[in-house]
């Protein structure tokens, strides 16, 4: 095991899959730089981990032109000619210019073709919200490809599913999307050293309780871990599940859950209309109606755009205490759990729905 | 450039498929047997066989909504390529493509787009593949003169060039994106945006002749697999039917002697008729070969007519490679 940051376990996933398959390639802009910090050791222990470039070589570390719609859909012809390409497109933001790619040709061309193609490549992009960058660079759109059907999409939280998830990503011969949220790339746990693959569609149950489930993503579950520390404090029990992946979700793992606890809140830092909390709450609405003892909150973005303003934004994501209260709303009970800067604000509940 | 007399004859023999296949595909969709409606490549043999068979077997292709002369000049067989227009199980795809999203990988044809110029980058990305891999494959991209406007081209092009990319961007200028002149919505000549990416751009003025069609694209080809990177060659030709079959336009967009000089232009009375000039065939061996390729779409629709619709199950296989999603 090592202690390692976010970032630093997606580039040792990516490392581990240069070395082992010929056919895996990196291309996007910036990377032979290794400005975000994935595609070599980082700031000065960048040559003691290894520098990809010199490790592979520009024939496998492909600077890209600002193009992200070429960018997109070359990797999707060679994905269906022969490499495995991992494609770097820094902002989430940026993913909307490739639109056409992802929808019309990366999630139909198997479909369309009778299953002729197949189309082994990971877009990774990087959610900055919450580190006021204005509306143009803090996009979590994730719900908007879940719409899609025919791609991956996966939600790592924490350092070592950031690795196994990637790996096995990239071991996948459908088109992937990795949504990975700067507010974490910080944080650091231990992480296997040797090679493993995490399966999509396998929940992760980060703390086991017995009153209220919270289906937390990205972002949202470490909020909610410290959000359900302090209601432990106050005698209610939580138990978090982070999905890991939406597209494949484990449905049966949530299910479970809130068949046990009757309390459902899905904390979920993207918006609010047509989001993944949204199909989430409908899903166990329907197989799991009769085990619900009071309506499913869902805590999330609300539907306005991103403001530059840290005294704007910083209240627009679900926090510890935004997730807290939802809580205390399913069980009935008025608890007030204050954000780390003492702040205690409600507003999903003030927000235009 | 001098070629043997059997590739000639196959050059015919391929321009005859498209045509007999495209007639045949447009009195059915007239009578109701193919759904919805297809483009053909009617007036445009020369410029797609002339190109596909300045590729290998071993190479790539991507194309666009007029799309059965593509696989077709490629060599895909006709009976998948018909049953698939109407939706049968024997089809190409399956009977999840259709028209608009032919592809036949075992030639490779890596898909046809219903979106104008959407399969540029993935031509663009077959060329990757190839130098990456160094398996001295090349791909093509199929584009209209519509296509010609969409920023994937640019972005494609520059790609492509920096990289020095083997690929051949292929403008299939038939003069009208719809209703819609070329000369109306493109500023320039298509052929000379090439310079600016530092690429050769050739403009074969008479796309009805394949050979003329055949040399510049060969050309790009040899450039392409000696490690010269892309080109962008384009193609003056002319769709002799509407944009697409049963297509009813109010008005007469197109000029009547226009469009009769180029109907006086086909490209495969033009070849039969050199054929027969240069001592490569007789006239009733041209007869017979037509007679051949008549019989072959007709047994094209017989497989079509003896292939069941698909079950209904198949429209949830092949979204993944394993099952996931679809929930009821």
């Amino acid at each position: 095991m090592t202690v390692m940051s976010y970032l630093g376990a997606i580039g040792a996933a990516q490392r581990e899959a240069m070395e082992a398959d010929p056919r895996v390639v990196i291309i996007g802009e910036d990377v032979e730089a290794n400005v975000y910090g994935t595609t070599g050791g980082s700031g000065k222990s960048r040559k003691d981990k290894g520098d990809f470039l010199e490790m592979f070589g520009t024939n496998r570390i492909r600077n890209t032109p600002i193009s992200e719609e070429v960018i997109v859909g070359a990797a999707i012809g060679a994905a269906m000619t022969g490499l495995r390409p991992i494609v770097d497109l820094s902002y989430s933001s940026f993913l909307y210019m490739a639109m056409d790619q992802f929808v019309n040709q990366a999630a139909k061309n198997r479909y369309m073709f009778g299953g002729q193609a197949s189309i082994p490549v990971v877009f990774r992009s990087a959610m900055f919200y919450g580190l006021n960058t204005g509306a143009h660079h803090s996009d979590r759109p994730y719900p908007m490809f879940m719409n899609v059907p025919g791609l991956k999409i996966v939600v790592p939280a924490s350092p070592s599913d950031a690795k196994g998830l990637l790996r096995t990503a990239i071991d996948t011969d459908d088109p992937v999307l990795t949504f990975e949220a700067c507010m974490l790339w910080g944080a650091k746990e231990e992480v296997p050293d040797e090679e493993y693959r995490i399966p999509f569609g396998a929940a992760r149950t980060v703390r086991s309780g017995g009153d209220v489930t919270i289906v937390a993503i990205s972002s949202a579950v470490p909020e909610a871990v410290k959000a359900a520390e302090s209601l432990a404090e106050q005698g209610i029990s939580v138990e978090i599940i982070d999905p890991r992946t939406l597209v494949p979700l484990d449905v049966e793992t949530i299910i479970r859950s809130v068949q046990r606890t009757g309390r459902l809140v899905v904390a979920d830092p993207a918006h609010r209309t047509c989001g993944a909390a949204a199909e989430i709450s409908a899903i166990v609405a329907q197989e799991a109606f009769d085990s619900l003892r009071a309506p499913i909150i869902r805590v999330t973005t609300p539907d306005t755009q991103i403001p530059f303003s840290p005294a704007l934004e910083r209240q627009l994501y679900p926090n510890r205490a935004t997730i807290a209260d939802a809580v205390t709303r399913v069980v009935g009970e008025k608890v007030t759990v204050a954000n780390a800067d003492g702040s205690n604000r409600y507003i999903s509940h003030h927000a235009p729905r | 450039m001098e070629l043997p007399a059997d590739t000639l004859l196959e050059m015919q023999r391929r321009m005859l498929r498209i045509r007999r296949f495209d007639e045949r595909a447009s009195r059915m969709v007239k009578r109701g047997q193919i759904p919805g409606t297809v483009h053909t490549s009617i007036g445009q043999e020369a410029q797609v066989v002339g190109a596909c068979m300045a590729l290998g077997d071993q190479d790539y292709m991507s194309g666009n909504h007029r799309s059965h002369g593509h696989p077709i000049g490629k060599g895909s067989p006709l009976g998948p390529l018909m049953a698939e227009l109407v939706g049968k199980s024997g089809g190409v795809c399956g009977g999840k493509g259709g028209s608009l999203h032919l592809a036949d990988f075992n030639v490779g044809s890596l898909g046809e787009s219903g979106i104008v110029g959407s399969s540029i980058p993935i031509a663009v990305g077959a060329g990757l593949a190839s130098k990456t891999l160094d398996n001295g494959r090349v791909a093509l991209a199929f584009f209209g003169d519509g296509a010609a406007n969409q920023g994937c081209l640019y972005e494609g092009m520059n790609i492509a060039g920096v990289w020095k990319l083997p690929v051949i961007f292929l403008c299939e200028n038939n003069q009208y994106a719809l209703s819609t002149p070329a000369h109306t919505v493109t500023s320039g000549v298509i052929a000379d945006r090439a310079a600016g990416f530092g690429m050769p751009g050739v403009r074969v003025e008479n796309g009805q002749d394949v050979l003329a069609v055949y040399d510049a694209t060969k050309a790009a080809v040899d450039r392409a697999r000696n490690g010269g990177g892309p080109s962008l060659v384009e193609v003056v030709t002319y769709r002799f039917n509407e944009h697409s079959e049963g297509l009813r336009i109010g008005t007469d967009y197109r000029d009547q002697d226009e469009r009769a000089n180029w109907l006086a232009r086909d490209p495969i009375v033009l070849f039969r008729e050199k054929l027969i000039a240069d001592g490569v065939a007789k006239a009733d061996e041209m007869d017979a070969m037509e007679a051949e390729v008549l019989e072959e779409v007709e047994e094209a629709v017989r497989f079509t007519d003896a292939s069941p619709f698909p079950d209904p199950s198949v429209a949830f296989k092949d979204l993944y490679t394993e099952p996931i999603g679809a929930r009821p």
